[in-house]
């Protein structure tokens, strides 16, 4: 984070170019199941019309920088395709609200609630 | 990245993500079920999603190092690259999908190099899904700002007669560096040649391998 | 060669989803090319059907961004602007 003692700019988190920053860092990792779960549903929910990229983007920008420094990559992606779904109608919070406790319900890891 | 997991490696010698033996999170259980209602609703398959997970699978720099051998060893395909990069990708096959692929070239002049400072556009319909480094807030700050201590971060240094141009991948244009070609490598066929390029090097922070590197 | 045609990119400080960035605004560079035209992003982004813009790709000198401080002055940024941030200005005094 760039130390700034002024009132607000209008310049917002995520348009960081120029802004000081640490070394590059190298760490690599390999996408899990989930992950590319997540990269599909969002390919395929915006090349069929649901939302558009700058609708996935929009909603990650005003997630805030918390949500950068706390939430991984595809974390922060499923937030906003839920968001973004939820504005298009495609379903409701409702839905998903219960949706979410049945599968929680399955098990404990991600292999028993995703059903395999 | 707090949910990291350093203590498995995989085989490309790549922490594993926490997945399937790992407890469930607040996020997976609501990728789970954006999916199931997804399905159930009729706007997607299960066929389908694994369709496009092994689609992007397949996607890899060695996509991209095909594009750049071939314009190393064909003048003509060179020539159309730098014209329309998408048509170019796609007669050799790699669909860029609706982004515009513009494909800028080194030179002993000029050497370029991708970022993109608001969120991370990639090449991804040719490269793959980007490396944790590109989607990095220090890439993305100071890539713009400094981009030669950056480069020599990636033990890249290069003379002051050479002039860096870096490219923010703002809108709806993706970008490919075309490296220069090493020296060293007159004659060789462009399956050959393939084998030197990296997947840095086609984003600019790296330079293709040169044949003592790869021998 | 080629007569440039130089651009500013207006300075403005809005709320919301935009896709210029801000080390850029108020900045002039010139038009490395025209590309487009692409749907207005900012309109997309709440779910609206965007104009179609020209988009132009415009490139700065490090040393007309990031002035003094600038790491290497004639090192370039090229970044796509769509049409709408871009004002047509006279050459920079510097060059």
């Amino acid at each position: 984070m760039t130390q700034n003692p002024d009132p607000f700019d209008g310049k917002r988190w995520h348009d960081m170019g120029g802004d000081a920053a640490g070394p590059v860092p190298t760490d690599q990792h390999d996408f899990s199941l989930w992950e590319k779960r997540v990269d599909a549903l969002m390919v395929i929910c915006s090349s069929k019309g649901h939302f558009t990229v700058d609708g996935l983007r929009r909603v990650l920008e005003d997630m805030g920088p918390e949500a950068f420094e706390t939430m991984n990559y595809y974390e922060r992606w499923i937030a906003s395709v839920n968001q973004n779904l939820i504005e298009a109608g495609v379903y409701t919070t409702a839905e998903l609200a219960q949706r979410m406790t049945e599968v929680a319900a399955r098990g404990p890891t991600y292999g028993e609630a995703s059903g395999g | 990245m707090p949910h990291d997991h350093h203590d498995h490696l995989s085989p490309s010698g790549h922490p594993y993500r926490p997945d399937d033996d790992h407890p469930l999170t607040y996020w997976q259980q609501m990728e789970i079920a954006i999916r199931e209602i997804l399905i159930e609703k009729g706007v997607t398959t299960a066929a389908e999603i694994n369709a496009q997970i092994d689609a992007m699978d397949a996607r890899s720099p060695a996509n991209g190092a095909a594009v750049v051998a071939r314009a190393w060893t064909d003048p003509a395909f060179r020539d159309d690259l730098l014209a329309d990069g998408s048509a170019a990708s796609a007669a050799m096959g790699f669909d860029i999908g609706p982004m515009k692929l513009i494909a800028v070239e080194n030179t002993p002049d000029v050497h370029n190099i991708i970022v993109c400072t608001l969120c991370s556009c990639y090449p991804r319909n040719l490269l793959g899904l980007p490396p944790d480094w590109y989607k990095s807030r220090a890439y993305r700050s100071r890539t713009v700002r400094e981009p030669r201590k950056v480069l020599a971060e990636f033990g890249v240094t290069l003379p002051d007669s050479t002039q860096v141009r870096v490219h923010d991948s703002t809108a709806d244009m993706r970008y490919i560096v075309i490296p220069t070609r090493p020296a060293g490598t007159d004659g060789w066929s462009a399956g050959d040649l393939a084998g030197l390029v990296t997947r840095d090097s086609m984003i600019g922070t790296g330079l293709a391998r040169s044949p003592a590197d790869h021998a | 060669m080629v007569e440039r045609t130089y651009m500013r990119v207006r300075p403005d400080m809005p709320p919301g989803h935009v896709r210029t960035p801000a080390y850029l605004r108020g900045k002039t560079g010139w038009v490395e090319r025209r590309l487009g035209p692409f749907p207005n992003p900012e309109e997309l982004a709440y779910g609206h059907k965007g104009n179609r813009l020209p988009v132009m790709r415009v490139r700065f000198t490090m040393a007309e961004v990031w002035g003094a401080g600038a790491e290497t002055p004639d090192d370039t940024i090229d970044a796509e602007i769509y049409a709408h941030w871009l004002e047509e200005t006279d050459p920079p005094h510097a060059s």
